[in-house]
């Protein structure tokens, strides 16, 4: 993403950049340049936070359990397909 | 993998095993694509007969998880084609522009959310996050059910569901932005 000024840049710009940033895709330049924003940025590393709580609160979902009459159907459906 | 010998060889017994470790996150997956459950449930059954009957020609080159994520992701769309989850509206802001102010500085302070936090007790937040994911559009939830849920690689979510590395940041960012905001109004509320 290619940005406008050419020193600093708004937080609105900031926090566009973030998952980039955390893929490790931002150009050399970008990446410096967000960092040097997030030193002097108290908001925008507080923004910063929260997508990284975000990302580990989805890593805390559990799938719900499979139940036994699911199973039993899988199995049925493998044991008809190996007497095929 | 021992398993995928074992079930090469007609093992019941692994299959069961693979079936326990994969069958609710493929329909987690399938959910993501499709809003009917019958759908979905039915891609996941027909991509599970799909792997005990093309096993063979699975060579390893990617994990047994993205070869099995990609066969349900195209059965899902080939089953789907009428069936595609409603779009929701997508946003273009990674943040709602009304909280910057005309210099797109944040207008307001934003909250702190501290690791101690009871309120961010990721058993307390999972309930909120999962009907969070409900509101994202389907692209977007697909990615970062794939991403963030089931922990796969960004490459690999790309051979999974055939799009672009820059296309799959897009819907990542997007989509990780929206449950970051939810999450935030939900702690607002909860104060």
């Amino acid at each position: 993403m290619l940005l406008l000024h050419p020193k600093d840049i708004a937080c609105r710009q900031a926090v566009e950049l973030i998952t980039d940033y955390l893929e490790g895709t931002l150009s050399r330049r970008d990446r410096r340049r967000l960092e040097f924003h997030l030193r002097g940025c108290p908001n925008c590393s507080a923004y910063l936070e929260q997508i990284r709580t975000t990302i580990r609160v989805s890593g805390s979902i559990q799938a719900d359990d499979l139940t036994s009459e699911a199973r039993q159907e899988l199995v049925d459906i493998y044991r008809r397909w190996k007497s095929e | 993998m021992e398993l995928l010998g074992r079930l090469r060889d007609g093992d019941e017994g692994a299959f069961v095993t693979l079936v326990d470790r994969y069958h609710q996150p493929m329909l987690r997956l399938a959910r993501s694509m499709v809003s009917s459950q019958a759908v979905a449930e039915e891609a996941v059954q027909d991509t599970w007969l799909g792997v005990v009957r093309g096993i063979e020609r699975f060579e390893g080159r990617s994990s047994f998880k993205t070869w099995l994520f990609h066969i349900l992701v195209n059965r899902v769309r080939s089953a789907a084609t009428h069936e595609q989850r409603t779009a929701a509206v997508e946003s273009l802001h990674a943040v709602d522009p009304d909280r910057f102010d005309a210099q797109g500085q944040w207008a307001d302070p934003l909250e702190h959310w501290s690791q101690s936090d009871d309120r961010l007790e990721a058993a307390a937040w999972a309930p909120i996050l999962k009907a969070a994911l409900e509101e994202l559009p389907s692209r977007q939830r697909t990615v970062v059910v794939l991403r963030d849920i089931d922990g796969l690689s960004s490459e690999e979510v790309c051979g999974v569901l055939d799009i672009s590395a820059g296309n799959q940041r897009i819907l990542l960012h997007r989509a990780r932005s929206s449950l970051r905001e939810i999450l935030d109004v939900a702690l607002r509320k909860a104060e």
